[in-house]
């Protein structure tokens, strides 16, 4: 490994570190949910290995246990994670001069937590020749930590039944508002957030996740109807000079 | 046998929805507004997880001073705007959350 590549690489598992304090508890509490909810110790393994997905596996727990259908806990699956979709549009076209198994890399390694570390570092850098090696990083730490969390879940059962009283939950919640931060510089960011975050509440009772989806999409309409109503104004003023 | 078709339906429907725009990445070519529409996606998205999180962390819309996710969240939010810094927004809302739930007993 060259230098850059490799400070890259260790600035994407430096940035991703306060997120993973936030996965540690789901990661172990998924874990130990496993058995009682009627998947083996070996499904909840292979689950956090090849399918990757914290709250679809949640979900998956929560509807194994209520037995349902196998088409349904798919198909709820592939819903929780159209959120994904945005994310790729967000960082394709960033990513088009890459060959393919780095964009196979990043499809599998997307998810709330890396996506917010990598868009941050767009944010913060304009360079990005060598930005797939932070997305590696963020990556690797974030999975190697989800099989290793969900390992110590299946191991240590029910030795520690209030992890979710710890509070570390809320590493993710301060974390991801120091990333949003820095993009409120403007009127239609200001106007994004501010909807995103009022629709989220509106829509909390929607299952599976969907108002996560309706909120950002309003936020992002907000944001763009703004951003294009202030470009026509400056149009029209720099007609009349 | 039911867990492996269970596995295999749940990896093939997350990483196609992840994959499915990369794979045609360099030949999709977006229009210009939504390009623009695309930089809104980051703060959009994760404002949607914040708010719910911190406004409702049991559930129920907790909207009062005694809730500590919601006071370490604006605190938070405060610092991040004074400060600028990422680090120190984290360390430092992790300590005022720390300290709202186990010294102050929120």
């Amino acid at each position: 490994m060259q230098s850059i590549p490799r400070s890259e690489f260790y600035a994407g598992v430096k940035a991703t570190l306060p997120l993973i304090v936030g996965a540690i508890p789901f990661g172990i509490i998924f874990g130990t949910l496993a058995e009682t909810s009627g998947l083996s110790a070996w499904g909840a393994m292979a689950m956090s290995v090849f399918v990757y997905a914290g709250s679809s596996q949640f979900i998956a727990l929560g509807l194994l246990a209520a037995g349902a259908a196998l088409p349904i806990i798919i198909l709820t699956t592939f819903v929780v994670n159209l959120r994904h979709l945005l994310y790729a549009a967000n960082l394709v076209p960033k990513t088009g001069h890459l060959p393919l198994r780095w964009r196979v890399m990043m499809a599998f390694g997307l998810t709330d937590e890396t996506f917010a570390a990598v868009s941050n570092r767009f944010l913060r850098e304009s360079s990005h020749s060598t930005a797939h090696w932070f997305y590696l990083g963020s990556f690797l730490a974030m999975y190697g930590n989800w099989i290793l969390c969900t390992f110590i879940g299946i191991v240590l059962g029910g030795l520690f039944p209030d992890m979710t009283d710890w509070g570390l939950d809320f590493a993710m919640s301060v974390t991801f508002i120091g990333m949003v931060v820095p993009y409120l510089t403007n009127r239609p960011m200001w106007g994004a957030v501010l909807v995103a975050g009022a629709m989220a509440v509106a829509t909390a009772f929607m299952p599976h996740k969907l108002g996560l989806i309706v909120a950002a999409l309003c936020g992002i309409a907000v944001g763009l109807s703004l951003s294009l109503r202030q470009s026509q104004r400056t149009k029209t003023l720099q007609e009349a000079e | 046998m039911q867990e492996v078709y269970l596995i295999l339906g749940m990896f093939l429907v997350t990483f196609g929805v992840r994959f499915v725009l990369f794979a045609v990445a360099g030949r999709a070519h977006f229009p210009v507004w939504l390009n623009h529409a695309l930089g809104f996606v980051p703060p959009a998205v994760l404002t949607a997880i914040i708010v719910p999180a911190v406004l409702m962390p049991e559930g129920e819309i907790w909207f009062s001073w005694r809730n500590p996710w919601l006071l370490a969240g604006a605190c938070a939010f405060v610092i991040a705007l004074v400060r600028k810094d990422l680090m120190t927004t984290i360390v430092a809302g992790m300590f005022i959350f720390m300290l709202l739930r186990f010294v102050v007993g929120l």
